[in-house]
């Protein structure tokens, strides 16, 4: 592994469409009692009430690496930021990185993956995504930022459910989970929700890629998954009086196996299907087990760019099974399952 | 990473002996010499100058994180996080040049011989004449570099998809020099015949000025932070390998078509290039540490520093080119009398 990621600072990626509570949250996480310090890269300045000389105002520029490629957007200006902040070490614990209502959150992330600098003294930690219970549903239908920042979330805080009723909330839920069964959702009001639950998330952190089952609604109900094993169109499906939609362009795919993978046709595969559909899947994940190979290899990726290790050692007893996650839209599913049965040892 | 041991090249001549070894106690992202005081700057609030009897003073010069330095020798001007543009003169002097209203942070600075000074926040870039008349322009994006031109009030300003060339003083459009990235440095050459920028591509790009002819220099494994003109401007050191890589721009072709000399290979990142200014020498840090000066026409070595501390963050000769400054991340730092 390369320097150990507690050196670097964790960095939270803010989203939501206008109006969610995105402002709200931030306003939380500066003004609660928790010791920590933060500096937060705002998109506009004044919307936060409170004095920190660690507020920092963004352009939001992105910019086409290698001459043009849409898939490589990384946001110029975070770069310079960030690199202005680390001679600030020292006096912040953490960075805050909100977005405008409309952003895509792709080139934000993908700014951790591209750039070196950046990589060297930054981490980043999740991307957190604030909701409005009463109008997502609108929103995911006339609006594709907000289906972007759904899907692209690793904690969506669905926000003014004291707005709606029990029957919307389960609606707009199961909305969500359409387009992205693999976030944390934290339901709350005026975003009181513990900070705990939106920061230090670990989201892209390999070392912490240990589980990649889909969060259902009711946590806390014994988590019993096992029904993905048996079939794949996890839409079709009620669980528990659970409405389930297909989100027509917007999915999510699973793929397991239970016998090992050949690392010489996987790799080779997973980074041809980057590099081919890289526009269409906006995050990937994956826990594999190789044949001839007694460790784990994690993965994961935004659009075209993935990053992968050995984590551990498969433990004695463990089930070396291999789970991938991909999130997407308009994803060639059939495409992409023939072409992963194709790297499954026989 | 395995420390270089530079076991079989024992021959390579060292003073390090020679080198007086001075603690600044913050970190470092420059050093400058005025007269014969060297002026380290530090990554926040203060710069620490050190005398000829090595009497070390901390001056405060801004409220924040320092983002950006230049010098022409007669004085230091920084810009800050604290929205505030500071010039620190010979006699130890602080002045504030400007601030900026909305406290936006001050992320380039440039000076020209005749005293003019350019600087910017996001992307509007700011000039300054002798005559303290304050002109301003608003680029297409955020500015990623200035540079003045050796001659003329004329101005370059780097940002996304190429430089903009401003005449501060003159009433026509601005020229725009295009090339798709984005560009953080920028640099004339001495004899004003050529423009390079550094990208945030490890690459750097560059225009012969007479027809905007392009030159692409690639292959750096590293993002380009550090260049430095040859003494008349023969060749352009540059950071970002393994060795120091030397593109040629005597003839009037520059570089193209032309390979870069490749200069004192090390198992470290060449962090800071600094180019002896009469002599064909250049000194070099390395992210491990080491400094090295290095002849240009054989590449023969002198160690001055040895590996094994942060990486090399400061590096300057002072005008005669009888000294040379440099320090590190963590504040280490020394002098060589040559």
């Amino acid at each position: 592994m390369p320097e150990s990621t507690s050196s670097k600072i964790p960095v939270t990626v803010l989203t939501g469409y206008l109006g969610a509570g995105k402002t709200t949250l931030l306003n939380r996480i500066l003004s609660e009692n928790h010791g920590k310090k933060y500096a937060v890269i705002v998109n506009e300045f004044g919307e936060i009430g409170i004095d920190n000389d660690l507020i920092i105002g963004a352009d939001e520029e992105v910019f086409e690496m290698n001459n043009g490629c849409v898939c490589c957007t990384v946001r110029g200006d975070l770069v310079r930021i960030l690199e202005g902040l680390m001679k600030r070490k020292g006096k912040f614990d953490a960075i805050i990185v909100e977005t405008t209502g409309l952003a895509d959150p792709a080139p934000v992330a993908q700014t951790f993956f591209v750039d070196e600098d950046v990589q060297k003294n930054a981490r980043l930690d999740a991307v957190v995504t604030v909701a409005d219970a009463k109008w997502l549903s609108h929103r995911l239908k006339d609006a594709p930022e907000a289906k972007n920042q759904i899907a692209f979330a690793d904690v969506i805080v669905l926000n003014k459910i004291d707005l709606v009723s029990k029957a919307e909330l389960a609606e707009v839920e199961a909305r969500i989970r359409a387009i992205n069964p693999y976030a944390t959702l934290q339901r709350t009001e005026r975003c009181q929700v513990a900070l705990s639950d939106v920061l230090e998330r670990g989201a892209f952190d390999l070392d912490r890629i240990l589980e990649i089952e889909p969060e259902f609604l009711d946590a806390g109900d014994g988590h019993d998954h096992h029904h993905h094993h048996d079939h794949d169109h996890h839409h079709d499906h009620g669980h528990g009086g659970l409405k389930h939609y297909h989100d027509e362009d917007m999915q999510s795919l699973s793929l397991r196996s239970d016998k090992p993978l050949d690392a010489t046709k996987f790799m080779p595969w997973l980074q041809n299907l980057v590099a081919s559909e890289g526009q269409k899947i906006l995050r990937s994940k994956g826990i594999l087990a190789f044949s001839d190979d007694d460790d784990r290899y994690v993965f994961q990726g935004v659009h075209m760019m993935l990053e992968g290790d050995h984590q551990r050692a498969w433990k004695d007893g463990e089930a070396r099974q291999s789970r991938l996650v991909f999130i997407g839209r308009e994803l060639p599913e059939q495409t992409i399952r023939d072409g992963f049965e194709q790297c499954i040892t026989t | 990473m395995k420390e270089f041991d530079p076991g079989e090249s024992a021959s390579i001549v060292s003073v390090t002996d020679q080198v007086r070894r001075l603690s600044i106690g913050m970190p470092v992202i420059a050093v400058h010499f005025l007269g014969e005081d060297a002026a380290f700057v530090g990554a926040e609030e203060n710069v620490a100058v050190v005398n000829a009897q090595s009497e070390m003073s901390q001056v405060a010069v801004h409220g924040g994180g320092i983002l950006c330095v230049a010098s022409d020798g007669q004085r230091i001007v920084m810009g800050g996080d604290d929205g505030k543009l500071v010039a620190l003169d010979k006699k130890g002097e602080v002045a504030l040049l400007a601030t900026d209203p909305k406290r936006r942070w001050i992320d380039n600075v440039a000076l020209h011989p005749d005293g003019a000074v350019a600087w910017s926040a996001g992307k509007t870039a700011f000039v300054r004449s002798g005559k303290a008349e304050e002109k301003t322009f608003d680029m297409p994006s955020t500015v990623g570099g200035l540079a003045f031109a050796p001659k003329g009030l004329r101005l370059a300003v780097a940002h996304y998809n190429g430089v903009t060339l401003w005449f501060p003083n003159m009433a026509a459009n601005p020229e725009f020099l295009e090339w798709a990235g984005s560009h953080l440095g920028v640099v004339f050459s001495p004899d004003n015949k050529f423009l390079v920028t550094s990208m945030h591509e490890p690459a750097l790009h560059g225009w012969r000025l007479a027809d905007n002819r392009h030159m692409r220099m690639t292959g750096y494994p590293g993002r380009v932070r550090s260049l430095s003109w040859s003494a008349g401007g023969k060749a352009l050191a540059t950071s970002g390998a393994d060795t120091v890589i030397l593109w040629p721009f005597a003839s009037k072709d520059g570089p193209m078509g032309k390979e870069p000399a490749m200069l004192a290979p090390l198992q470290a990142r060449v962090s800071m290039v600094a180019c002896h200014p009469k002599q064909d020498i250049l000194a070099a840090g390395y992210s491990d540490g080491t400094i090295l000066t290095v002849r240009l026409n054989d590449g023969a070595e002198i160690l001055v520093r040895k590996n094994g501390t942060a990486p090399v963050s400061a590096l300057a000769w002072n005008g005669k080119g009888t000294m040379l400054a440099f320090a590190d991340e963590e504040g280490d730092a020394g002098l060589l009398e040559l």
